[in-house]
């Protein structure tokens, strides 16, 4: 029918009759055979059938989300406070403060709490370190705190505040990205704060060039500037992160993983942003490419000011590049301290756990046991302390209740342990001196019965 | 390296190049990548060897040829001092086992953990008539216990360190003597990989396997390993004893991946010396293949490979700066028998 329809010039003519009904029969078929496929694949793979469907379970658990695209959405949104309302940490020169920050995936009862509670401060031209296995919930923290983060991830509490002071003619003043609109978010995402992603094959359009990708991102956020002086800028730019300006005419395809994260990070920094979130940077690149783009990263911190927050699982990597290091656990931030500190006196026992997972470069070789167990599953969360079950100084406390993050007297550090409230001994693995508070502040408190 | 011990599995100036397509369409035409050149390895009982290198360095080659999943374009591989026999016959993959470096890929994910180490026993024609005690000690080698609690589940419903036991369990079910790890533990979370390392360590020391350990990790190899060995665009450039590699590096590339892998103990990272990415293998540079980024290149590096070094015992090194200024010129075959007496007067 459908060749008899072709000869007859049936599409031409507009006989519809000819080579509509043997048309959407090849569709239905087409169609059919695909459902029946996704039926087997969730039929024998049985890890598809326990993903959830968000939408229903949005429904069932009776929330509206009135969502915008591309915008995640904050559950009991209020009206914007009041500017100096807020709350702030009191740290005067902070540029990025995020407060009792919540993120679920999915809605009620199949939520999971991908980050939970968490208290942040990126103060102005600081490194600050976010360390944590992979699935603890790093990645989800820094997307959701842009409102970058896709469905089904909703922000269920806290406060996320920027203070802006523009280097260029972007928003000035304390903006509070949860209650801000479409038009405020964007007028701060990559202007004021910018993201580099781990994989930058998927975030670089692969149709089009480096150079025209560049070239609509200045047109965008800078229409004052000719076409000409776009391709310098650009030129320029790529020049800063040590790639020639050649490499403009060049397709994704066809930059090493190296060079492409270099591009990323170029035009991370196009628009001169006062932080950029650094998502495992560098964690698929060999050792050697890593290096160099964190040492030019580095770099271009000293010179263009901007503060960063460097996410990686690699705590090794992040103790040589940060100024101060939080761990993230199961969602929770557990420790925060400057990097010196948390790598010679760690007060959380697991910190004290994932330090001993790096094999040394140096000195003897000496067994080393890593951290019994696993990370917990997010659905099934242990009662408590989220990391009793692998800890080797869990006390029937910690089975109960969650510890709080709190300040570690005489210190600018805090943790969340019980071992450190002062009531139990501290073991001597989690009570060295520490080389910060030695130099700059009091003594860490020694408490009683303590080995030191 | 040592005469002592026999090794048990010993690959020989092993070569193997692989044909890509270059273009798109009718001007496509084939190109050569030379994956893996003259690289000589073995394996003894009780020891693990690690081959560590960036990626594309042919480490994940000579895994396979030495499993002989592929087959060497030239040198030869020998079990027990004799040549392995063609193609990858059952009493060859019995001996000689693989582990992957993604435990989900490899392991099917509609077959529970009961199945997957079934198969191997029964095709081997292993453990007649005791088929579930046989598996509840695999289980129990790879520290998966009790059995029970594992024996039923789906790969998915394990962790990625759990399934990464498994498939070593699935690996030493036949009852091999060499054990061939590539990036075991890579997709590993962090806080669990010192287990599976040590593991691999106790089979070592238990059970006497000949393990290799390929990585890019060089941290884990002088953790795990006995002997390193490095890759450079598809040449074996220096090997020697763990510690006496990663603390007295004797080639510039193993320097160079020594200051760029993440050190705190270290006050400030050293500048790197010798920037820039490997070689395309496509048409590799001439002589010393590191030598465009050499920072101590010189004349004689761009036109001749260099000769293998000993620069002190087990410590060998392909690299002209440890041949005497006087030898660095001479032809190729006087070149060996000088290099190696100047070796034996040190
Ligand atoms: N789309 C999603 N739906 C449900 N859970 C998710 C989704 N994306 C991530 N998660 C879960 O959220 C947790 C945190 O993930 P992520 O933020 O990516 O961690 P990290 O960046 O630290 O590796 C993980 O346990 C993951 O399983
Ligand atoms: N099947 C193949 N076909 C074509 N090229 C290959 C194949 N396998 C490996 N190669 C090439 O051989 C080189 C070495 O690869 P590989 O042994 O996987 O390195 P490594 O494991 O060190 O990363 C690389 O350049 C790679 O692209
Ligand atoms: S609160 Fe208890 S279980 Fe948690 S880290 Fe501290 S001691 Fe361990
Ligand atoms: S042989 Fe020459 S180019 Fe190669 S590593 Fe040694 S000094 Fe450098
Ligand atoms: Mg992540
Ligand atoms: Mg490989």
């Amino acid at each position: 029918m459908l060749r008899e329809g072709f000869a007859n010039n049936a599409i031409r003519g507009g006989w519809w009759w000819w080579w509509a009904p043997p048309g959407i029969c090849v569709a239905l078929l087409g169609t059919g055979l695909a459902l029946l496929n996704f039926g087997i694949d969730e039929f024998i793979n049985p890890r598809l059938r326990n993903v959830g469907l968000s939408q229903r379970g949005a429904r069932k658990a009776g929330i509206s989300l009135s969502t915008t695209l591309g915008i995640t959405p904050v559950l009991g949104r209020r009206q914007a406070p009041p500017v100096g309302a807020t709350p702030t940490s009191g740290v005067t020169d902070a540029v990025l403060e995020i407060h009792g920050f919540s993120v679920d995936y999915g809605y009620g009862e199949e939520a999971v709490h991908a980050v939970a509670d968490c208290n942040l401060v990126l103060r102005r031209g600081q490194v600050l370190g976010l360390a944590g296995e992979s699935g603890s919930g790093k990645t989800t923290l820094a997307l959701a705190a842009l409102r970058l983060l896709r469905t089904p991830g909703v922000i269920t509490a806290g406060e996320v505040l920027f203070h802006s002071q523009p280097n260029g003619e972007g928003p000035a003043g304390t903006i509070d990205l949860l209650s801000a609109g479409p038009e405020q978010l964007r007028a701060v995402r990559w202007s004021e704060i910018s993201v580099v992603l781990q994989s930058a094959l998927n975030a670089l359009n692969p149709v089009i060039t480096v150079g025209a990708q560049f070239d609509d991102l200045l047109r965008a956020h800078r229409p004052q500037l000719s076409g000409s002086q776009r391709w310098q800028r650009s030129g320029e730019l790529l020049d800063m992160v040590g790639m020639n300006a050649d490499r403009l005419r060049s397709y994704p395809h066809e930059l090493s993983g190296g060079m492409r994260q270099r591009a990323m990070i170029a035009m991370a920094l196009a628009l001169e942003p006062q932080v950029m979130i650094l998502d495992e940077p560098t964690t698929a690149l060999d050792v050697v490419t890593q290096r160099e783009i964190l040492e030019e990263l580095m770099g271009l911190r000293d010179r263009l000011g901007f503060a960063a927050l460097f996410i990686t699982h690699d705590l090794s990597l992040l103790v040589e590049l940060a100024d101060e290091i939080a761990v993230m656990y199961a969602g929770r931030l557990l420790e925060r301290a400057p990097a010196a500190s948390l790598f010679h006196a760690p007060r959380l026992p697991y910190t004290h756990g994932l330090l001993n997972c790096f094999p040394p470069m140096h000195g003897r070789r000496l067994p080393m046991a890593g951290i019994p167990g696993s990370p917990p599953d997010l659905r099934d969360l242990p009662s408590g302390c989220p990391f009793h079950p692998r800890c080797a100084w869990a006390m029937p406390r910690c089975r109960q209740e969650a510890p709080p993050l709190a300040p570690l007297n005489g210190s600018s550090r805090e943790v969340a342990c019980w071992l450190q409230t002062g009531d139990v001994p501290v073991p001597a693995e989690l009570a060295r001196p520490d080389p910060v508070a030695r130099s700059s502040e009091r003594p860490a408190a020694v408490k009683p019965g303590s080995a030191l | 390296m040592t005469a002592a011990a026999a090794p048990v599995l010993e690959g020989r100036s092993l070569i193997k190049s692989f044909w890509v397509k270059q273009g798109r369409g009718p001007l496509a035409r084939k190109a050569r990548v030379h994956a893996v050149e003259d690289v000589s390895v073995s394996l003894e009982a009780g020891k693990v060897t690690a081959v560590v290198g960036e990626s594309g360095a042919g480490k994940t080659t000579v895994g396979r040829l030495l499993a002989k999943i592929l087959k060497p374009d030239g040198g030869e591989v020998l079990l027990d001092g004799r040549p392995a026999p063609g193609g990858r016959p059952r009493s060859y993959a019995a001996q000689v086992q693989m582990v992957f470096q993604d435990p989900f890929a490899s392991l099917n994910p509609v077959h529970r953990v009961r199945h997957h180490l079934e198969r191997p026993l029964k095709i081997h024609h292993l453990a007649d008539g005791h088929v579930d005690a046989a598996v509840a000690d695999l289980l129990r080698r790879v520290a998966l216990e009790p059995a029970d609690n594992f024996i039923d589940k789906f790969p998915h419903e394990l962790s990625g360190g759990q399934r990464q036991r498994v498939a070593i369990a699935r690996a030493l079910a036949v009852q091999p003597r060499v054990l061939i790890a590539d990036e075991p533990v890579s997709m590993l979370d962090v806080s669990i990989r010192l287990g599976v390392l040590n593991l691999l360590a106790g089979l070592r020391d238990r059970e006497h396997l000949a393990i290799l350990y390929v990585t890019h990790d060089i941290a884990s190899a002088r953790y795990l390993a006995d002997t390193i060995v490095v890759m450079y665009a598809g040449q074996l450039v220096e090997s020697a004893p763990s510690v006496s590699l990663t603390d007295t590096p004797a080639h510039p590339y193993t320097q160079l991946l020594l200051s760029a892998a993440p050190d705190p103990d270290r006050a400030r990272a050293p500048e790197l010396s010798a920037p820039g990415a490997p070689p395309s293998l496509l048409a590799p540079p001439s002589g010393c293949r590191f030598h465009p980024r050499c920072p101590h290149a010189m004349d004689v590096c761009r036109s001749q490979a260099p000769p293998n070094v000993t620069v002190a015992k087990g410590h060998v090194a392909a690299c002209w700066l440890h041949v005497e200024p006087a030898l660095r010129r001479v032809s190729e075959t006087e070149l060996s028998t000088a290099v190696n007496a100047s070796a034996l007067k040190s």
